[in-house]
């Protein structure tokens, strides 16, 4: 059952993103770049991640894209914009470079460079205490530090975005 | 039965189509959503290794790209809001003024 979840879930989640990269209008762009996080987050479900997925939906589908949205529709972008100076022969090497991207990708995924030793947390002993539990309590003792870097990194990143969006620079 | 390559291919092929998206248009938006198309196809090859090793440690990794994605994005569209009130324009060929 989970199979053929997975092997639908994963055609809808490269369809899209597939229809991201050669849509027109970034509003539809968007929407299929929703649809993919959506799609990513059923996989997290599959692999056991439930939080991740719950952040997954809330943050990223919710308030990034949301966000992205937002400017879209602001900015008021002209559709006939994209296709006004091509730059000649850049598509086709663009796409075969992306094909040798992904063959050195597979090498490494079939090499034996991946490798590593397994941990504690097997699927009995995370269900027994539950996935949130045990995140927060990484989150809040080996990771406290990384932690608190990441509110300082989003409360200069909030800085950041108001002084550029000031009227004079 | 999936394996963790079944995983890691599939995140290696949004990465692949993250990439291309970046070198084929040329509306700034459109790259800045290739852009967290790529960090999305890392954050599953995180969760995948971290299922199939047993580990936590992936799945806490995903929360601090999260993290980095949403601060990115917001800077980002701060600058193409404030590229596009100077150059009335998000078509990259336009903005060229630092170009040699």
């Amino acid at each position: 059952m989970s199979e053929y979840l997975f092997y639908i879930v994963a055609v809808i989640t490269v369809t899209t993103a597939v229809y991201l990269i050669f849509e027109k209008n970034p509003v539809f762009g968007a929407l299929y770049l929703i649809q993919t996080m959506v799609s990513l987050a059923v996989l997290y479900i599959l692999l056991e991640a439930q939080f991740v997925a719950a952040v997954q939906i809330i943050v990223y589908a919710g308030a990034i894209m949301v966000l992205f949205l937002f400017v879209i529709m602001l900015l008021n972008l002209d559709i006939k914009e994209e296709t006004r100076n091509p730059l000649l022969f850049q598509r086709i090497p663009a796409i075969l470079m992306g094909i040798a991207l992904f063959t050195v990708i597979c090498i490494v995924i079939r090499s034996k460079l991946l490798q590593g030793k397994q941990d504690q947390y097997t699927t009995a002993y995370v269900q027994s205490i539950g996935n949130t539990k045990l995140i927060g309590n990484l989150l809040f003792t080996d990771y406290l530090l990384p932690f608190e870097i990441t509110s300082i990194l989003l409360f200069v990143a909030a800085i950041g975005a108001i002084m550029l969006a000031k009227r004079k620079l | 039965m999936i394996t963790i390559t079944h995983y890691l291919v599939l995140s290696a092929i949004l990465f692949t189509v993250g990439v291309t998206g970046v070198l084929i248009r040329r509306n700034a938006i459109i790259i800045f959503m290739c852009i967290e198309l790529m960090l999305n196809a890392v954050n599953l090859s995180f969760v995948a290794c971290a299922h199939y090793l047993n580990s936590m440690q992936g799945q806490l990794f995903v929360f601090f790209t999260m993290t980095v994605a949403a601060a990115e994005a917001a800077v980002g569209l701060a600058i193409i809001v404030a590229v596009f009130r100077n150059k009335e324009t998000v078509n990259i060929d336009d903005i060229n003024i630092m170009k040699w």
